[in-house]
């Protein structure tokens, strides 16, 4: 690891965390209806909202009508997502005259922007007009980030009331994260990035002529208002096919580090505002821990297996050793500006937290390069995870961890003062069904099917990895790809777009059925009989928990993707 | 466990035979689907061995599968074995039980004052029904004594042989159905129709059959259950995606795979952990009417206990004689002594003990005919004796003071409340209407004791002591006997106040407890111990019956529960933590046909695919039953806090649990590949 790469990784991390305290403060503040700065500005406008909507701010909603009332919302707003793609061409702002879309394309992508995933079976530039990429997509960037916010508030209340079932307002609480938190973040940061060069315009696209004379369409749009929120919404969506690594999503060095902050910020911020939420830091460090651990040990694996190379290619006498003049290893894929370092890290990020954004083709990482953003969603994106989503999947594995670790202590496993019975294990395990069923059962029907096997570009055990990528991506709602793997047929569209459908709300519902159920408990008061929930133990122990339920779950996948793939290709050019 | 009223062998030769037995019947599948784990496991061992006929009738070579589908089916039945040596070790107690329930001849009367009774048997008894019962009598059922005294040996459920007294009125009027009248005669009034009596709970309880499942085991079996689900649809696609790399895997290997993954180990030892943990309690002498009960006490954040006969003994014992106003120590404890000659109350007869012991005397040749004692009353308060000119008045000091018509000395007041602080209680002696000086009884507090509540403040358990005395000498013997907090002058209400305000907070808390009026409190806790010779109603309050009567026992039945739940926990830990070995045996095994290269997975060295599959499978096999009596004896249990413990068990069953099956799996391998050559 060379000495730059060391460095940017330093400043990242302490950025990071610098940002997240007060970040986790104002959002606690933010969540539990205090006043903040913000509100002085903002309040005036969010009563008149509610007034606006008929919102009763102060009634609180117990698990069914919260669920009832996401449910509502997010399906209004795929269907208006919905009809704005299918009829873009009868709207404004479409200087390029594209074409309305094809009803499972447009299916597609409603449910992807509405559940947080934003995988693109589209190119951004040449499918969307102005109209589809602004009040479409951008606004499902907020709505399903807030979404995210929302459910998550809802699960930390449901372990902070006592003997009260209610968990909030969910119009609140959606209204809250746009106002306080999603636009003013956004806005500063799409200014940010128009300073770096980021176009944000109407303009239609501009013809060059090249150097070598050829002609080239250069693509505009309002780049710099969706690019914030999908960064830091953990949207992913890009406004270009190709993402953060077109060099008008992405132009430079301090853009591309500022990205990768936002990919992180919202959600390590919540995990904060969760620890004092519930009053006890110490738990929020405990989360964060155990995500760290993870996280490093894949970024690692993802660098280190990016930095060596390719075997392949030793033959060929091709220089794979990173130098001062040479990013090295494997380049396949990668932007010469981002190199090696920034591409496995963005990578990483990305897959942890639900993100999807890329700025390199994750298709083409070495085989256990690419493994690392393919565990990161199979273990459900708890790794930091997605704005809210992260949150309460970890919060999941944390009540099978502790219910697991609490019988070994010999009391009734509780969490938080909270007792995990079986209605809550119940529910964590339906929870935590539903993702195999989506990953293995639909990606194994996508492998055989002839209509879903000729979405592969690759056989063996590539081709593997391309579908299982495609369907746990859905699955965990990031929204990555194996951009080899070709998302945009009627069959994938919908097969997809069901897999995202249950990767949201099969997760979404009983986690505020646990909620609910948590909420109308009693809290017991910790005593020295009680299994600490803030210790490295419990780090040590949710940690393992994460890998061996994914681990042992995905093992004989990963053994015929990326681990086969990594054998032959080591072994064939073994001497 | 610090204490074992008897140490049974964890098997017998018997109980093997039968519990061989016991595991084919429990292959009824009605039966089997009790346990969602060990059915699956049932199923898919039909499946193998459907397989292996197949192969047999079609001319394949079917050995593997053979071998396969064997040790499918001894998985069953190992846990069906466990199951039912639980069992047997609780039919056993049942039995001893059900030896009291002999089919004995009620005597029923119509009324308390009837001379004749109707001879009738005793489970055609109804709750209401009189009877009455006389020396040599059994009596029939539960029930209360409404008229009359008598001696009972009570040995047949308590072990203990010296008879007891039971007594209508008051807190010593619960009997028991199935003990025998030693003298006199007593009316009782059945409380508990026939099957619903506490032995019959009991026998129930133990011997599994009508076994509800507690409420975390229940929690647990969903766990597993959705463990199963998650390795079905993982061995189901894993056919998918073999067929997608080239070359579908033979079923039989799939189901292997399937069975090993699945956590067989705690799913076929789930239900011999609770019948185990039921049947270590009827061996303390506890009688819990529902194993939730017990569950709950391993939550226990409270505990409330009352002082007198739990951390103090019983009686109080004179220790002092304080003279005060000139009077000399000796005069004081020759009148008090003399005063209490015929005392038959413990207080009396400590008074005597330690006046003989000071000054050598000999209080019975103290004793003259005249002497006219005047026994202690509720309304004076004090007791005495009257000869020649003399009287000599012992008791509480208000009521001397009172008598000797003066509001008491300086140091009188003095000597009073150092005893009082001390937590001992003040007694006056007056000769003659003049005040010689103070006794001091003092309250005994049970030799251990202190140490009993050092170990459950360890466990993470508050003990609360509850006491009619004032909060000076409640405080003064909290203090010392090392309870952490007490409530002093407690009446009924106060109790349950107590409980509520301690539940309020999200406590869970149990009391023990024997009287009439503790039965509302009893109730009212999470955990209610009621003492065997308490009242009827305290035994219908409360959830458990402590047949010794024993308050502190009540930490046992906390570790018992605790126990019951870490094993649970452990074993659920081991066998998740196993499958890693399991997977590094089989995975290359299954996969090593499509890619070569898949040796590189096989860290064990294995010999080939089928002594990889075959040794995984045996280990599963065998595993199970090495674990039986860990499961019957329930994971060692220290009190600790928490951390502690948390760690010793991970360290064992976590690291252990993926360790052990690595060496294991490798050891079977080469024996297998030695012996058979696969």
């Amino acid at each position: 690891m060379n000495i730059y790469a060391l460095l940017q990784f330093v400043a990242f991390a302490a950025v990071s965390v610098g940002l997240m305290l007060p970040l986790g403060i104002y959002m606690a503040k933010v969540f539990n209806g205090e006043a903040t700065w913000a509100g002085k500005v903002l309040g005036p406008i969010e009563g008149l909202s509610y007034r606006l909507c008929g919102v009763r701010g102060a009634e609180q909603q117990n698990w069914a009508q919260y669920a009832g009332a996401v449910i509502i919302f997010n399906a209004l707003g795929g269907a208006v997502l919905f009809l704005i793609l299918m009829h873009q061409d009868q709207l404004p702002w479409n200087p390029q005259g594209l074409p309305g879309l094809p009803y499972d394309l447009a299916f597609n992508i409603a449910v992807s922007f509405v559940t947080n995933t934003n995988w693109q079976s589209y190119g951004g530039e040449t499918t969307l007009s102005y109209f589809s990429q602004m009040l479409g997509l951008t606004v499902q960037n907020f709505m399903a980030a807030a979404t995210g916010f929302a459910v998550a508030v809802a699960m930390v209340r449901g372990f902070t009331h006592k003997e009260n079932p209610g968990l909030g307002n969910f119009y609140v609480d959606v209204t809250r994260a746009i106002f306080y938190v999603l636009l003013p973040l956004s806005l500063l940061f799409a200014l940010f990035l128009i300073w770096q060069g980021v176009p944000d315009n109407l303009q239609p696209y501009v013809q060059a002529t090249t150097l070598e004379g050829t002609q080239q369409t250069i693509a505009q749009g309002p780049v710099a208002s969706q690019i914030a929120i999908k960064m830091l919404g953990s949207n992913g969506g890009g406004y270009f096919n190709a993402n953060a690594a077109h060099p008008y999503e992405n132009p430079t060095p301090l853009s591309n580090f500022f990205q990768l902050i936002s990919i992180l910020l919202l959600s390590i911020g919540l995990i904060a505002a969760f620890g004092k939420m519930v009053g006890d830091r110490r738990q929020a460090w405990a989360l964060l821990a155990s995500m760290t651990i993870l996280f490093m040990i894949l970024l690692g694996l993802c660098y280190f297996s990016e930095a060596n190379g390719n075997p392949a290619f030793g033959h060929l006498n091709i220089d794979q050793i990173i130098s001062d003049t040479n990013s090295g290893g494997n380049m396949e894929g990668k932007e010469v500006r981002f190199g090696i370092f920034n591409s496995a890290l963005w990578a990483t990020t990305t897959s942890a937290t639900s993100n999807g954004s890329v700025n390199a083709m994750h298709d083409s990482f070495m085989p256990l390069g690419g493994l690392v953003p393919l565990f990161n969603m199979l273990v459900g994106e708890v790794i930091y995870g997605g704005v809210g989503c992260g949150l309460y999947g970890i919060l999941l594995y944390v009540l099978i961890t502790v219910f697991i670790a609490g019988l070994m202590v010999g009391r009734t496993p509780e969490y938080l003062g909270k007792k995990i019975e079986a209605h809550e294990i119940k529910l964590a395990v339906i929870a935590q069904l539903l993702y195999p069923i989506c990953v293995l059962g639909f990606g194994v029907v996508s492998l055989l099917v002839p209509l879903g096997a000729s979405s592969m570009s690759a056989t063996g055990p590539h081709g593997l990895t391309q579908t299982i990528y495609a369907y746990a991506s859905a699955a965990a709602n990031n929204g990555s790809a194996f951009a080899g793997f070709n998302g945009n047929t009627v069959f994938q569209n919908i097969m997809l777009g069901i897999v995202m459908l249950i990767g949201r709300y099969g997760v979404i519902i009983p986690v505020l059925a646990i909620a609910g159920s948590l909420a109308a408990k009693k809290i017991t008061p910790p005593s020295s009989g009680t299994f600490p929930t803030h210790g490295l133990m419990f780090v040590v122990l949710l940690t393992a928990v994460i890998v061996m339920f994914g681990g042992l779950t995905y093992f004989p996948a990963l053994a015929l993707g990326p681990v086969a793939e990594h054998l032959s290709l080591f072994q064939s050019v073994a001497p | 466990m610090s204490k074992t009223t008897e140490h049974r062998p964890l098997f017998s030769l018997a109980l093997l035979r039968d519990a061989t037995i016991g595991a084919f019947i429990k292959l009824n599948p009605e039966k089997l689907i009790r346990n969602p784990v060990m059915f699956t496991v049932g199923v898919t061992s039909a499946m193998a061995s459907l397989i292996t006929l197949c192969e047999a009738a079609t001319g394949k070579s079917y050995s593997f599968s053979l071998q396969i589908a064997l040790w499918l089916w001894f998985t069953v039945l190992f846990g069906n074995f466990a199951e039912a040596v639980a069992e047997g070790r609780g039919k056993a107690q049942a039995d001893s039980l059900r030896k009291t329930k002999t089919d004995t001849t009620a005597k029923k009367v119509d009324s308390i004052g009837a001379k004749d009774f109707t001879p009738v048997a005793a489970t055609t008894l109804r709750r209401g029904d009189l009877i009455v019962a006389e020396a040599g009598d059994i009596i029939p059922g539960d029930g209360d004594v409404v008229h009359g005294i008598a001696t009972v040996d009570e040995s047949s459920i308590t072990g203990e042989s010296a008879p007891v007294i039971r007594e209508s009125g008051g807190d010593r009027s619960a009997v028991t159905g199935g003990t025998r009248i030693v003298s006199d005669r007593i009316i009782v009034e059945i409380r508990a129709n026939p099957g619903e009596s506490f032995l019959d709970r009991m026998i129930g309880l133990v011997e599994g059959a009508k076994r509800q499942k507690t409420p975390n085991e229940i929690a647990l079996t969903i766990l597993l259950v959705g463990l199963t689900l998650i390795f079905l649809i993982v061995c189901v696609t894993l056919q998918g995606l073999a067929a997608y790399s080239g070359k579908m895997v033979p079923v039989i290997y799939l189901i292997a795979l399937f069975i090993t993954l699945i956590p067989t180990t705690i799913g076929g030892l789930l239900s011999a952990i609770g019948i185990a943990g039921m049947d270590r309690l009827v061996n303390f002498n506890v009688i819990a009417k529902s194993g939730r009960a017990v569950e709950a006490a391993g939550d226990i954040d409270v505990l409330l206990l009352d002082k007198t006969g739990t951390i103090t003994l019983g009686n109080r014992m004179a220790s002092e004689f304080i003279a005060v106003g000139g009077a000399t120590e000796e005069s004081l404890a020759e009148a008090a002594m003399v005063s209490s000659l015929t005392d038959d109350t413990p207080e009396g007869k400590s008074i005597v003990r330690l006046a003989e012991d000071r000054f050598k005397w000999n209080g019975g040749a103290r004793h003259k005919p005249d002497m006219n004692f005047v026994p202690f009353s509720a309304h004076t308060r004090m007791s005495g004796v009257d000869f020649g000119e003399t009287s000599i008045r012992k008791g509480a000091p208000d009521s001397i003071l009172y008598m000797c018509g003066t509001s008491g000395s300086v140091e009188i007041t003095r000597a009073i409340e150092r005893v009082a602080k001390t937590g001992g209680t003040p007694l006056l002696v007056a000769l003659n209407k003049r005040i010689l000086g103070v006794v001091h009884l003092k309250d005994i507090i049970k030799p251990g004791i202190h140490e009993r509540f050092m170990t459950l403040r360890r466990m993470g358990i508050r003990t609360v002591m509850i006491t009619g005395d004032n909060p000076l000498t409640a405080a003064a013997i909290a203090a010392e006997a090392g309870v952490d907090d007490f409530l002093a002058e407690a009446s009924p209400e106060k109790k349950l106040a107590l409980i509520r305000s301690e539940q309020a907070k999200g406590k869970l808390i149990a009391m023990c407890g024997d009287g009439s009026n503790d039965a509302p409190a009893l109730a009212q806790a999470d955990v209610g111990v009621a003492m065997n010779t308490g009242t009827m109603a305290a035994r219908e309050a409360g959830n458990m019956i402590d047949l010794d009567s024993d308050p502190t026992k009540l930490i046992e039945v906390v570790m018992i529960g605790k126990q019951l739940l870490m094993s649970r926990g452990a074993l659920t830990t081991f066998s998740i933590a196993n499958d890693v070995a399991k997977y590094f045996a089989i995975i290359p095994a299954l996969f090593i046909g499509i890619y070569p290269s898949m040796n590189a997975l096989n860290v064990m060295h294995l010999h080939s695919p089928k002594s990889a599959v075959l040794s995984a499978i045996i280990f599963n096999a065998l595993i199970l039953i090495a674990l039986v009596p860990l499961a019957l004896k329930g994971v060692k249990y220290q009190p600790a806090s928490a951390s502690t413990i948390l760690r010793r068990n991970l360290l064992i069953y976590g690291f252990g649990g993926i360790i052990v099956p690595f060496i294991a799996i490798k050891l079977l391998d080469m024996l297998i590949s030695q012996t058979m050559g696969i």
